[in-house]
This record gives structure tokens, C-alpha cells and sequence, in this order.
């Protein structure tokens, strides 16, 4: 019997449908697949006995011909989504024992279209890291290794459960957040595929929030057409988030395959970073190459507030975090650290149940916004944001379609080996991928090639306001031409 | 831009987030590393320019003020770590 949990999410999709598989027998590979990969740490709540409920549940539908365009496709979920009744931690020790009452509005629409849910990803504590290093749980573990190396990778950040998950076969897909390069990162380190929609595409409500305009959900999964068909689900207004778009969710999966003859692709010329690898220059050659061969016009692009996104974003997130991070207090939820008085209470709780990095950006955040330092720190980053997404309109207003950039400065590097010493180190990771949430752009890191070391790179393609129907038609484009990228073996199981 | 000592102290408190004396000097070198990197921004001409305030130029929904939800008080005390029918339990705060 072929091992169903290779299948991408479209090709499960067609086998639930054409009764050659049920779904009880599809979630019944993940949830061994699952038990056999604890050493990659991907998952800190499997839920199999939920799985398997929602897997009979929707093997009724099947046959009652009432199926949902998820119908019986199992799915995790990172641990910033909020679960009804099952445990959601963030990552964090703060949050280690909180069971939501309410579920998010993007999980409640995958499980509306008939989605099944393995259970709980890791994340950076938080989402505030770049290599899943930060997490409460410990690290995530890449699937992939360099060859005839047993050294344990990192498999990106925030978001490394769900690209290690994804990467490892134990989902069709996941669910992720992206605030710097949380989705497209992780994507970008383990050979798999993530889009960050436009802001307000998706709902935020029921996503523990770290800096909320930034913060973005969107999918992880196998191909390009398999985060097309995941983001019309997650995707649409919500009453409860203001913030979200009260705009029509295409049918993104129709734009996958459309040709991209004529359109207007620019590259821009800021990226070309000090000190960029010759592979990875390479590799962004070669993406221009088939856009090319496939009619695509290439045109050199200014972007020129690139190189201040990073540093203006290190103010913004920080600053947002330690005011939505304010809520963690020893009260309504989550640890308490009992002190003499209250605001002993609170220090001592927020010293225990807090991490390292998290503490650090809270305490950046409040200093930034802080009597005296307002004006210089963050009125100032914000009027950095307001130049960077006027770099890329007057681009788009230039007739230009969508943006090719690499996604990430190097391939995925060893657990423990970035930003001991510095935390900016580790920050720089996100130097291609933060503009894009700095102007609330829609962004789609695939991979395209593997290092010299044999592991994955990947390339962005950054589009228009709410135009994510582009970035699936030119993404696949490239994953047609560059194929698909699957670890070589699967050393944990 | 960097901080002292006694500055990361009082982020601190101003955070509600308690340091020992041994984090203090570490902190110190942390937060200047990042304050020292976000200095380049000073180089950028900002005059005239608005701050942005809104992602996507879209218009806040509003709706009726009125009550949507509620009697919901197990729930929302639910996750509290100390509760006494349907209150929150916090150390004393008033003499």
C-alpha cells in the first residue's frame, strides 16, 4: 500500500473523493506518522482520539454526499490558535495550562469545511523568534540534515512545528502566523510552501497576539496548490476582528496553473545585500530565468527604505508586544507567582513565566514607548513604515505585477549555532521577509533549489494588496520548473 | 542611544517584569546591542512624513452598541488561577 501521508493535500482531496481512501484511514497514517516522529519535537499536543472523532464524523459526510472542500484532510495547528477545550500554550510557560473556551475564527473555518485536527505545533514562544529555539517546549527539530550529518537543524521560526510537521509528513498542512517572516522562513528552511496573505485577510481573532499590526495567519503546506486550496478556507471577514477585510475570498486554487505571459515581475535591486551568498544569488538568477521562459516581462525595481524595514520593525513589533503582552498578569489566566503585594505578583509571574527573548522584547517595547523616548523611537519607525509601503506602491503603480526576491540570507543553520552572543544575529534572518509585513503585504516563500550543503532555499514573491491570486499563479510557475523538495530520509521514525 | 543600569531597572519595573542583580548587566548589553542597531534609522529624512496608523487604507466597522454576548462567567473565570464565586482573587490592593 502506498504510504498516504506523502500525498499533498490536493491529491488526499481527490482520493477522499473518488472513496479510494477514507478518512479514518488517512488520519489513522498521520496519527502513527505522529507517534513515530517525537524526536523532531513538532507537535507539543497530539490530539488522536479528536482526530479520529472528526475523521468518522466527516467519513459520514462523504458518504451522505455533504462533504466540505476540506472534507477529511488532516491538519495541525500552531499553538497561537486558539483551540475550544484543548490546551493552547503559545509556547510559553505564562500560558502553560490555558484551555481556551472559544476556538479561533480561522481554525472554525477549517473545521467548518470539514477539516480534521492532529493536534497542537510548536512555535517560538511567543512566535518571537526565528528558529523555534525560544519555545517553552524546547526546540522543534528540522527533518532535514546536511549529508552524512547527524547535527540537528533548526526548521525556521516562529512558525518550526508546522514547516518541520509539513516537511516530515505528519500533516497535509498547517496552519502558521507571520509578523516578520514567520510563515515564509520556516517555509524557506524546510523545502516546503507558506504564504503570508495581505493584512486583514484572514481574522486575528482567537491568534494570541503578539504585535497586532503585523501579525498575519496563513498556511504552511506541500506545493503551491495546496496553500491555494487552505487560504480560501482560513481566508474572510470576521465581525469580531475590524481589522479584517470585508472582501470576497476568490477561489485561489482557479489561479494555479493560469498563465503568466505578460505579466510585470520586478527585482529589486536593494536586496542585492552586502555580503548575499553566491548560491543564493544564483538561485534568484534562476527564478528570473523561468519567469522569463514562461513570458513573464523582468524589470529592475527600486525599493529604496529596504535596509531600514529590519531595524524600524525591531521597534514596532516590540513596542506592540509589550502592550499586548501587558495581559498576562497572574490574574485572569494562566501562572501566577504569588509576591507581598500585587505588583510583586506581577513582577514574579511575568519574570517565571516569560522566556528569555520574550522578556527582552517586552522590555525594548516599553522603553521605545516610554516618557521621552516616544517621539525619537516610535513615531519615528512608523514614519519609516509609512516610506517602505510608498516604496512598493509607486512600484505597483508602475504597472508591476508581483516581486521576486530570495527568501531568506542562508539555508537553514544548526540548533544552538545563531545568537547567543547577539540577539540581532538571529533578527537578521528576517532582513527579506519583514518588509513585507511592514507594508501589509501578501508574500509566498517556495522553495527552489538546495545549498551546497544539500538543504533547501527558497525564493519570495511579494504581490499587490489582497492580489494573492498572482503569487499562487507565478509561484507555481517556479515550483513547476524547480520541482518539489522532500528531506532524503526519515532519520527519527 | 544606550542604557545604564539603573535605566534597565526601571524598564523593568515600568514592564512588571522582576530582574536579579546577575541579569542586570546582561540586559544592559542585550537591549544597548539592539538600541545600537536600530540607530541607523536616525540617518532616514522623515520630515513631512506621516506615521502610519492604518495597514490597509480601510474605514473601521463600526456596529449598534449593544449586547452581543455575556453570562458567560465560568468561562471567563475559567482559566483564572484564583477565583471565589465568579471574582477574580488578587492580593490586597487597597488598605
Amino acid at each position: 500500500m502506498t504510504d498516504l501521508t506523502r500525498l499533498t493535500l490536493a491529491e488526499a482531496r481527490d482520493a477522499l473523493k473518488a472513496k479510494t481512501v477514507s478518512a479514518t484511514e488517512l488520519t489513522r497514517a498521520f496519527v502513527t506518522a505522529v507517534e513515530k516522529a517525537r524526536p523532531l519535537n513538532a507537535y507539543v499536543l497530539e490530539t488522536p482520539e479528536k482526530a479520529l472523532d472528526m475523521a468518522k464524523a466527516s467519513d459520514e459526510r462523504i458518504a451522505k454526499g455533504s462533504a466540505g472542500p476540506l472534507e477529511g484532510l488532516p491538519l495541525g495547528v500552531k499553538d497561537l490558535y486558539a483551540t475550544e477545550g484543548v490546551r493552547t500554550t503559545a509556547c510559553s510557560n505564562i500560558l502553560r495550562e490555558f484551555v481556551p473556551a472559544y476556538e479561533s475564527t480561522v481554525t472554525s473555518q477549517l473545521w467548518r469545511d470539514g477539516a480534521v485536527m492532529l493536534g497542537k505545533l510548536n512555535n517560538d514562544e511567543f512566535a518571537m523568534g526565528s528558529s523555534n529555539e525560544t519555545s517553552a517546549f524546547g526546540p522543534a527539530i528540522s527533518p532535514w540534515r546536511r549529508p552524512g550529518s547527524d547535527a540537528k537543524l533548526v526548521p525556521g521560526g516562529s512558525s518550526g512545528g508546522s514547516s518541520a510537521a509539513v516537511a516530515a509528513d505528519l500533516c497535509l498542512g498547517a496552519t502558521a502566523t507571520d509578523t516578520g517572516g514567520s510563515i515564509r522562513q520556516p517555509a524557506a528552511f524546510t523545502g516546503t510552501v507558506g504564504i503570508k496573505p495581505t493584512y486583514g485577510r484572514c481574522s486575528r481573532w482567537g491568534i494570541v497576539a503578539f504585535a497586532s499590526s503585523l501579525d498575519q495567519a496563513g498556511p504552511i503546506a506541500k506545493t503551491v496548490r495546496d496553500n491555494a486550496i487552505l487560504l480560501r478556507s482560513m481566508a474572510g471577514h470576521d465581525p469580531k476582528d475590524t481589522t479584517s477585510a470585508d472582501l470576497a475570498v476568490p477561489d485561489y486554487e482557479a489561479a494555479v496553473g493560469r498563465s503568466i505571459k505578460g505579466m510585470k515581475i520586478g527585482i529589486p535591486k536593494e536586496y542585492r545585500v552586502d555580503g548575499m551568498s553566491a548560491e543564493i544569488e544564483a538561485l534568484w538568477a534562476k527564478g528570473v530565468e523561468w519567469l522569463r521562459e514562461a513570458g513573464a516581462e523582468i524589470v529592475e525595481v527600486s525599493l529604496p527604505h529596504t535596509r531600514y524595514a529590519l531595524p524600524a520593525y525591531y521597534i514596532v513589533a516590540p513596542a506592540e508586544a509589550s502592550s499586548n503582552l501587558a495581559r498576562y498578569d497572574g490574574v485572569r489566566y494562566g501562572l501566577r507567582v504569588p509576591g507581598k503585594d500585587i505588583v510583586e505578583m506581577y513582577e514574579k509571574t511575568r519574570a517565571a513565566g516569560f522566556g528569555k527573548e520574550v522578556r527582552r522584547r517586552i522590555m525594548i517595547g516599553t522603553y521605545v514607548l516610554s516618557a521621552g523616548y516616544y517621539d525619537a523611537y516610535y513615531v519615528r519607525a512608523q514614519k519609516i513604515r509609512t516610506l517602505i509601503k510608498r516604496d512598493f506602491e509607486e512600484v505597483y503603480a508602475s504597472g508591476v505585477d508581483a516581486i521576486l526576491t530570495p527568501a531568506t540570507p542562508s539555508p537553514a543553520f544548526g540548533v544552538g549555532e545563531m545568537g547567543a552572543a547577539d540577539p540581532v544575529e538571529m533578527y537578521l534572518n528576517d532582513v527579506f521577509t519583514v518588509t513585507v509585513n511592514m507594508a501589509g503585504l501578501p508574500g509566498l516563500a517556495l522553495p527552489a533549489g538546495l545549498s551546497a550543503d544539500g538543504l533547501p532555499l527558497g525564493l519570495q514573491l511579494i504581490g499587490r494588496p489582497f492580489d494573492e491570486e498572482t503569487l499562487f499563479s507565478v509561484g507555481e510557475v517556479i515550483e513547476k520548473a524547480a520541482g518539489r523538495f522532500t528531506a532524503p530520509g526519515r532519520w527519527w521514525a | 542611544m544606550s542604557v545604564d543600569q539603573a535605566t534597565v531597572r526601571r524598564i523593568a519595573h515600568l514592564a512588571r517584569i522582576a530582574v536579579t542583580d546577575a541579569e542586570v548587566p546582561h540586559l544592559q548589553n542585550e537591549l544597548n546591542a539592539i538600541l545600537a542597531f536600530v540607530e541607523q534609522l536616525d540617518e532616514v529624512n522623515v520630515d513631512g512624513i506621516e506615521p502610519m496608523t492604518s495597514v490597509t487604507p480601510m474605514a473601521m466597522k463600526k456596529r449598534q452598541d449593544e449586547i452581543t454576548d455575556g453570562a458567560l462567567a465560568d468561562k471567563v473565570t475559567g482559566n483564572a488561577p484564583a477565583t471565589e464565586d465568579h471574582f477574580f482573587i488578587v492580593p490586597k490592593v487597597v488598605e
